[in-house]
């Protein structure tokens, strides 16, 4: 297995802890994928149906075998209907996520939740003036209320559109509604994926893609937005603050937290838990010179984005984290976390602690979250971690020295702060053709791919472009720990990318935060292409997902696509086996909604697509190459 | 000599091995690739389903010792190697006659509609193990000499027979 360390990261931290799990005879995920292999053709192909008990049915991609399953389902439709239900399972994660968000907000404004508190007024008001709720003479308690009550009401509307898909450009909202998915409410379009897809329903894979992006929207403008707003009402809108990444942030005499998964709600309080005096008292009394925490997946960019709370690593690293040694406490929420932590942390000291009522794992400590004792519970988490401290093993912690440091918190807010407020100066810097144009490059990290390789070699080939990145995700710690994510990563940019990030003083790779704050991302494509406007669908942007594996991010790419932008995604979705589904995706979807999707593994090859994009839309608005 | 041999009560019908054979006689061979070629590549390999004991069975090629199918070929497109044993067919030979398929006691020659010829198992001659044994997830097909084949077979029917003779020594 040693010689394999360097085929799988290109990480030098994570290559380290693969060496060290080699030599303590410890399976990871990549050794996992090694005994999956081959994995199956059908279900790589996408032409499996488990739908009803009639079956399971598999079409033959070669022709010879059945074309058709039992009630007479094709290729297409199964592909189609299966891709349904990854864009349901991905949208419904994000927006359950959002509901949390809500309801932490919603116990906040009712007293019920004292943990939390109103930490940005400003966006508060301008939310509330987005839905007409009158902020005058009225405590930000009550109208919070009454936000958080029209926004849970968002979740479950059954007609009309959701009230932030407003934002996007005119012209984007009337070909959604032109194409028929303009969406209603977030659960709606969940469920009516689950209805569509059961045995017997639509059977159209047109049509059903069509629902698809439908279902998207609600998730990216619907409940990912949402997810994104109310917890920066909650926890603060990020401003651009510095930090470090990748596992050589975990302390050697301290007490290391790790928050992992996806949700601010309980970890914000993790972390001031452990800055109490009192905590840290108990932890020098246990013989630690303090607690440390450190974030992991997009649990650690939350933080990261609002507190400059350290990032460990991106989605393949936490198993390493675990098998560093010196991890007190692996305290888990929702989405992305491996049950593989539960035998692994029982291999060290590490306690792995689930929270999310939703969520729990093999080999876990409970203790699980509710809002009307939010700090409590961190707080007993925390006390649990410095409690385990004299259990660690110091002759097996083996911390990689590897971190990075990075600027972070480039929330919108945050980038047109920058820019004087108004989006002008980007436009400007755009039409000069100092920047190219702007490439979102977002996603998870996949054993498919050398790790992280997918992620830096696409964003470095696209600044040297002078194409300006804007990252989240799993993504945005890769660049992190490349050192992307620092001022002086401009020397690496083209020459007049170089220059605009100098005279500002700005990475040239903007980490904007989580999977849900690819919402970010979206605002601020509508700001420009409504300053200037045109729809979103003309600005010379590309997306992309180089290393992809979730449901997520398949609702992702979708809304993406549908909000009009080209999307390049770097392991192939499981589509091939239907020539249908296949030719909508890349080309024919392009007709109706201006995007089109793309699958090219090769990072360098991926830039390239993209940037072709750009300069397409540049000339299309008459703009030099 | 290895030979691809079969453990009909390990198979799940899951089909792979067919996949991964028609993958391997693709010309990209890639399954990404394979589905999107024109035409199709061809399987060599067939997992029957067998009604009356409700278990699949993949069947290939043989490569018996007396092959009839080169026996009774008028071309010359089936051919056996002297040494290796492995039964091959030339395409450019071959007239789609069907006299192999005919005497073939296990009913895996398979025929190419595009060329209109016979189309068999090869063995995989680009690989170490053929892709039908590699891409099979349960070991329901192997790759081995018969000799250890079956003297790891012997060797668990005699355990069970050498128990029996102790649990009756312990009546």
């Amino acid at each position: 297995m040693a010689k394999n360390v360097n085929e799988r990261s290109v990480d030098p931290a994570t290559r380290a802890m693969l060496l060290e799990a080699d030599r303590a005879g410890i399976e990871t995920a990549w050794d996992r994928f090694e005994k999956q292999q081959p994995q199956c053709g059908f279900g790589q192909l996408g032409v499996c149906c488990r739908n009803c008990n009639m079956g399971p049915c598999r079409i033959d991609p070669f022709g010879e075998g059945p074309d058709r399953g039992v009630c007479g389902t094709t290729a297409d439709i199964i592909v189609a209907r299966n891709l349904l239900r990854m864009i349901a399972a991905g949208a419904a994660a994000h927006s359950d996520h959002a509901r949390d968000a809500v309801m932490a907000f919603k116990q906040m404004a009712e007293g019920k939740a004292k943990s939390y508190q109103v930490k940005d007024e400003a966006k508060l008001n301008a939310l509330a003036a987005e839905y007409n709720i009158s902020t005058e003479d009225r405590s930000s308690e009550e109208v919070a209320l009454e936000l958080a009550n029209v926004l849970l009401s968002e979740f479950g509307k059954q007609m009309g559109p959701i009230q932030f898909t407003r934002r996007a450009p005119p012209k984007r909202q009337k070909i959604w509604e032109n194409a028929g998915i303009d969406p209603r409410g977030v659960d709606r379009e969940i469920v009516e994926c689950m209805h569509k897809t059961h045995i017997g329903v639509d059977n159209d894979p047109v049509h059903i893609l069509l629902h698809g992006l439908r279902t998207s929207i609600s998730d990216g403008w619907g409940g990912s937005m949402i997810a994104t707003d109310v917890q920066d009402v909650l926890f603060g809108t990020p401003t651009p603050t510095m930090s470090e990444s990748n596992l050589g942030v975990l302390k050697t005499d301290e007490v290391n937290i790790i928050v992992h998964g996806h949700e601010p709600i309980l970890s914000e309080l993790i972390v001031a838990a452990a800055e109490d005096p009192e905590m840290i008292a108990f932890a020098k009394k246990m013989g630690a010179k303090g607690i440390s925490v450190a974030g992991m997946c997009c649990t650690g960019n939350e933080v990261l984005m609002r507190h400059g709370v350290p990032t460990a690593g991106n989605f393949l690293q936490q198993e390493l984290a675990v098998i560093t040694g010196a991890v007190e406490a692996m305290v888990v929420d929702v989405q992305c976390i491996m049950p593989a932590l539960g035998n692994l942390a029982s291999c060290y000291h590490t306690k792995f602690i689930s929270t999310s009522p939703k969520a729990d794992f093999p080999g876990t400590v409970r203790m699980e979250y509710h809002e009307d004792k939010a700090l409590e519970i961190a707080k007993e988490i925390v006390r649990t971690a410095v409690e385990n401290y004299p259990n660690r093993d110091p002759a097996r912690v083996n911390i990689p020295k590897e971190k990075s440091a990075c600027m972070v918190g480039f929330s919108a807010e945050a980038i047109l702060g920058a820019l004087g407020g108004t989006p002008q100066p980007l436009i400007d810097a755009i039409v000069s053709g100092a920047v190219k144009g702007v490439g979102a490059v977002v996603g998870c990290n996949n054993v498919k791919i050398q790790h992280d390789f997918g992620h830096i070699n696409l964003v470095r080939e696209l600044i040297k472009n002078d194409v300006l990145v804007v990252t989240t995700g799993c993504n945005a710690i890769a660049c992190a720990k490349a050192g992307l994510l620092t001022p002086e990563a401009a020397k690496e940019a083209g020459p007049g990318l170089r220059a605009v990030c100098e005279s500002l003083g700005v990475p040239p790779v903007l980490h904007m935060g989580s999977c849900v704050d690819i919402s970010r991302i979206l605002v601020l494509a509508a700001a420009l292409a409504n300053h200037l406007g045109v729809d979103i669908s003309d600005l010379p942007a590309a997306g992309a997902a180089p290393e992809w594996m979730s449901e997520k991010a398949v609702s992702i790419g979708a809304y993406v696509i549908a909000s009009g932008v080209y999307t390049v995604l770097g392991t192939v979705p499981p589509v091939l086996g239907s020539t249908v589904v296949t030719n909508v995706l890349t080309k024919g979807v392009g007709d109706v909604i201006g995007a089109t999707f793309a699958v090219e593994p090769d990072p360098f090859k991926a830039a390239a697509l993209m940037i072709g994009t750009i300069q397409e839309k540049r000339k299309g608005l008459g703009l030099k190459a | 000599m290895k030979e691809i041999l079969i453990r009909p009560e390990k198979c799940m019908g899951c089909r792979s091995c067919e996949i991964a054979c028609a993958v391997e006689h693709s010309h990209s061979k890639s399954l990404f690739g394979a589905v999107a070629e024109k035409p199709l590549p061809k399987k060599r390999i067939y997992v029957e389903f067998v009604p009356e004991c409700a278990i699949s069975v993949p069947m290939v090629c043989r490569h018996c010792e007396e092959a009839s199918c080169v026996s009774v070929c008028p071309t010359g497109a089936l051919r056996q190697d002297g040494v290796i044993r492995v039964v091959t067919h030339d395409l450019e030979a071959c007239i789609g006659c069907w006299t192999c398929a005919s005497v073939c006691n296990y009913g895996v020659i398979g025929r190419n509609k595009e060329q209109r010829v016979a189309i068999k198992c090869d063995w995989c001659p680009d690989r170490e193990v053929p892709a039908c044994v590699s891409a099979c997830p349960t070991g329901a097909l192997v790759y081995k000499d018969v000799d250890e084949f079956s003297g790891s077979k012997r060797a668990v029917a005699a355990l069970k027979l050498a128990q029996g003779i102790t649990a009756g020594e312990s009546r």
